[in-house]
């Protein structure tokens, strides 16, 4: 029997330090959140404690020597195929505990991604390929309900035709991302102030999360999605009126049927401020909104929302992807929500157990064409736009998420991977070592919201670039013809239910 | 004053009236003959009263912002879901899940009320919300209270022979104070909160609250405080606090 904690005893990381590069400037000491180098005057000696390190790489990133390498300790247990390492050191942890295991992020678990077995399609002689260089090449993207139909008529005094349908709210996006919806509070405010003004700068949407919005980012209201979630922090007649569209957060993908929990550790005075909670407060946010136990009641909050608003903001409603996906946004739609946001089981958490975030759920590839098939069948797709968001890894995720029916792609892991984050999985400690999970004013001054928002408009120009590319190559010149365009899709390596389900063919037919 | 008929009106129209007439300036509003119309004085941002001739639906003063609403008759559910500030007085029972996350103002219930009630009530600097009903209480009273003050009378009920409150009385609760006349049935209290006497400074606040709930519906407030209150508070600012440990490193 173990005596000491599984951490102390089988730990995951091991640091190698160079001791002929280390110039002993305790950078390392300084950097680590979690305190696992050392100074020791005495011997002019740099040490570590292995047990501590989490593998966030900080302190061999900001060496400025190179001095310091991370590597996974390769003193493993003996190799069984069915209980790996991990569920060991896990099963030791919760013998020591007795706790449920919090994890952070998304799914890292080994199941299919079936973004790497669909293909796009490029034109070759018989209908020419655009050049996104030199001609024009459209990404725009309106969010919200179409109507049915239009009638056009002719301005008596201009004589130019005009649309007589009167259209419920738009929202317009230069870009098909929106910065998802990560709460303040779980994130802090550089990493919201970087999330506005790249929105603003992009002309696409920034998502509070649950967490209210905090009042010097209210200025960039044009740009904000604001979220109403059952904990309802933050949420007030002027919030739901600073932006131009608002969610209802149903679920998440990192943890469907789970809620959200703020630890009181994490509300400082700020936060308490935003939120609209007493500092050092846990936030207690339950999976289920108590005054929703039916799509009726759905509509009624919906509606409460968008009664408070004047009916000028569309009304998103998150849900996470599970089983029975299709039936369940065909009754949001019904509800009267403007925008449906599905979010599949590769979407990030600032904390979940760990059971469920690896166990629940279903990928958003399967689920996003299940909704939109479903949708088209009853003919109402037009009346809800689709965003989707767990594990677009790239333009090429995200072009191939268009062809399957989204209107719009959440940015949430990407996000944070662009503001620095190296997927240590540790957000729940609050201590992010790259000051982004962390509302620590030492370790929040890392990350620098100006320098963060540049990132995040370079990184959504080049998917830009790459996704104008992409349509150019199939001959086409806007988004918005290959929105459910499956045909541009060829799937690879597929059964043959998948591709039903996906609605792609299989490559070569 | 502004008389609006409520008679077959859709609850579109008649909040679309009541929001041109605030925005004309009225500050007395009379709404007769309303009949289960939703979202009255939902996100009304000024200090107008609203009276209310019938039964209003679900959802009213949702997300309400400093207005008063007088209720005559009976209401229905959802009360003062996250209303910010103002007051809502009904002169006969309500339904389920009322203030939910209220963060400020006053509910005031003169009979009885029903499930989930004052869940997720918050408080914040010199916010504080204060929910009282006058009758019994349904299952799961203060589910998940964080802050703000719940007050229960048991004296203007419809169904004398239901018991006081339902079960799970407290669940979830991290904050706030839940006060019940003539004590609490505690086989129903949740495992999170605890049965506490009042002290000098307790008696003190919760007389001014429940004066003022006198003073709406005209009861004689020496009746009221015949009977001694119990306090009831979260045994634990972090119910779950001890629920996790981290992956292993």
């Amino acid at each position: 029997m173990l005596y000491k904690s599984v951490t102390e005893s089988f730990n995951e990381f091991i640091i190698d330090r160079n001791d002929a590069t280390c110039i002993r400037c305790k950078v390392c000491v300084r950097q680590c959140a979690y305190e696992v180098h050392a100074y020791e005057a005495t011997a002019d000696a740099l040490t570590e404690d292995n047990t501590l390190c989490i593998g966030c790489r900080r302190c061999s990133a900001l060496c400025p020597t190179g001095a310091i390498t991370i590597r996974s300790n390769e003193e493993v247990f003996k190799r069984n195929e069915s209980w790996s390492n991990a569920h060991i050191r896990n099963l030791y942890a919760q013998a020591d505990t007795g706790g449920i295991l919090l994890a952070a992020m998304g799914n890292p678990a080994k199941y299919p991604i079936y973004w790497d077995h669909m293909l796009l399609d490029a034109s070759q002689v018989t209908n020419p390929s655009i050049d996104p260089l030199r001609e024009p090449m459209e990404l725009r993207t309106y969010l919200g309900k179409k109507p049915h139909s239009i009638e056009v008529v002719r301005d008596e005094q201009t004589g130019k035709p005009k649309l007589a349908t009167k259209l419920t709210p738009q929202i317009k996006m230069e870009y098909p991302f929106i910065f998802s919806a990560m709460s303040y509070g779980a994130l802090n405010l550089n990493a919201h102030k970087a999330m506005a003004m790249a929105a603003k700068e992009l002309g696409t949407l920034y998502n509070t999360g649950e967490g209210g919005l905090h009042r010097d980012l209210y200025q960039y209201g044009s740009n904000v999605m604001v979220q109403v979630a059952s904990g309802r922090f933050g949420v007030s007649e002027a919030y739901l009126n600073a932006g131009v569209a608002i969610e209802i957060k149903v679920g998440q993908g990192a943890k469907p049927g789970i809620g959200g929990h703020l630890p009181g550790e994490k509300v400082n005075d700020q936060i308490s401020e935003t939120r609209m909670i007493p500092a050092g407060a846990d936030a207690i946010s339950p999976a289920p909104h108590h005054d929703i136990y039916s799509i009726e009641d759905l509509r009624q909050l919906i509606f409460a929302l968008k009664e408070a608003t004047n009916y000028t903001k569309p009304v998103s409603v998150k849900i996470a992807a599970v089983h029975h996906v299709a039936a369940i946004a065909s009754g949001v739609a019904r509800a009267g929500a403007d925008i449906i946001t599905i979010d599949g089981f590769r979407g990030g958490t600032g904390a979940a157990p760990q059971v469920i975030r690896d166990n629940v759920g279903i990928p958003m590839e399967l689920a996003l064409a299940a909704v939109d098939a479903r949708l088209r069948d009853e003919g109402i797709r037009n009346q809800v736009s689709i965003v989707v968001g767990g594990g677009v890894r790239s333009s090429g995720d995200a072009i191939k998420a268009i062809a399957l029916g989204a209107d719009a792609i959440n940015m949430g892991t990407s996000t944070l991977l662009a503001l620095g984050c190296t997927l240590c999985q540790r957000c729940y400690t609050g201590k992010c070592p790259w000051g982004i999970t962390t509302n620590t004013p030492y370790l929040a001054k890392r990350l620098n919201p100006e320098l963060g928002a540049e990132r995040l408009v370079n990184l959504v120009h080049a998917w830009g670039h790459e996704m104008k590319e992409i349509l150019g190559g199939m001959g086409l010149n806007a988004l918005e013809s290959l929105r459910g365009n499956r045909y541009k899709l060829r799937a690879l390596g597929l059964t043959e239910k998948d591709m039903n389900i996906l609605g792609v063919m299989p490559a070569g037919e | 004053m502004t008389k609006i008929d409520a008679q077959g009106l859709y609850y579109r129209d008649l909040n679309q009236k009541i929001r041109e007439a605030v925005a004309a300036g009225t500050t007395e509003i009379v709404l007769d003959n309303v009949n289960g119309q939703y979202f009255i004085g939902d996100g009304i941002n000024r200090p107008v009263t609203i009276a209310i001739n019938g039964v209003p639906g679900n959802d009213l003063a949702a997300f309400m912002n400093g207005a008063t609403i007088v209720v005559n008759d009976n209401a229905q559910d959802n009360i003062g879901n996250t209303m910010n500030a103002g007051k809502v007085i009904v002169h006969g029972h309500a339904g389920d899940v009322l203030g939910y996350g209220m963060r400020g103002g006053r509910v005031h219930i003169r009979k009885d009320v029903g499930y989930r009630v004052g869940i997720h009530m918050k408080s914040y600097e010199s916010n504080k919300p204060v929910l009282i009903a006058g009758g019994k209480a349904g299952d799961f009273f203060g589910e998940y209270m964080a802050g703000g003050v719940l007050i229960l009378l048991d004296m203007f009920s419809d169904e004398p022979e239901k018991p006081k409150h339902g079960f799970r009385f407290g669940t979830g609760m991290h904050g706030g104070t839940i006060f019940v006349r003539g004590g609490v049935d505690e086989t129903k209290l949740s495992r999170e909160v605890g049965v506490f006497e009042l002290t000098d400074e307790d008696r003190l606040e919760l007389e001014g609250y429940l004066k003022e709930y006198c003073n709406d519906f005209g009861i004689d407030y020496t009746e009221v405080a015949k009977e001694e209150f119990v306090k009831v508070l979260p045994r634990s600012r972090r119910p779950y606090g001890n629920l996790y440990c981290p992956m292993p490193r």
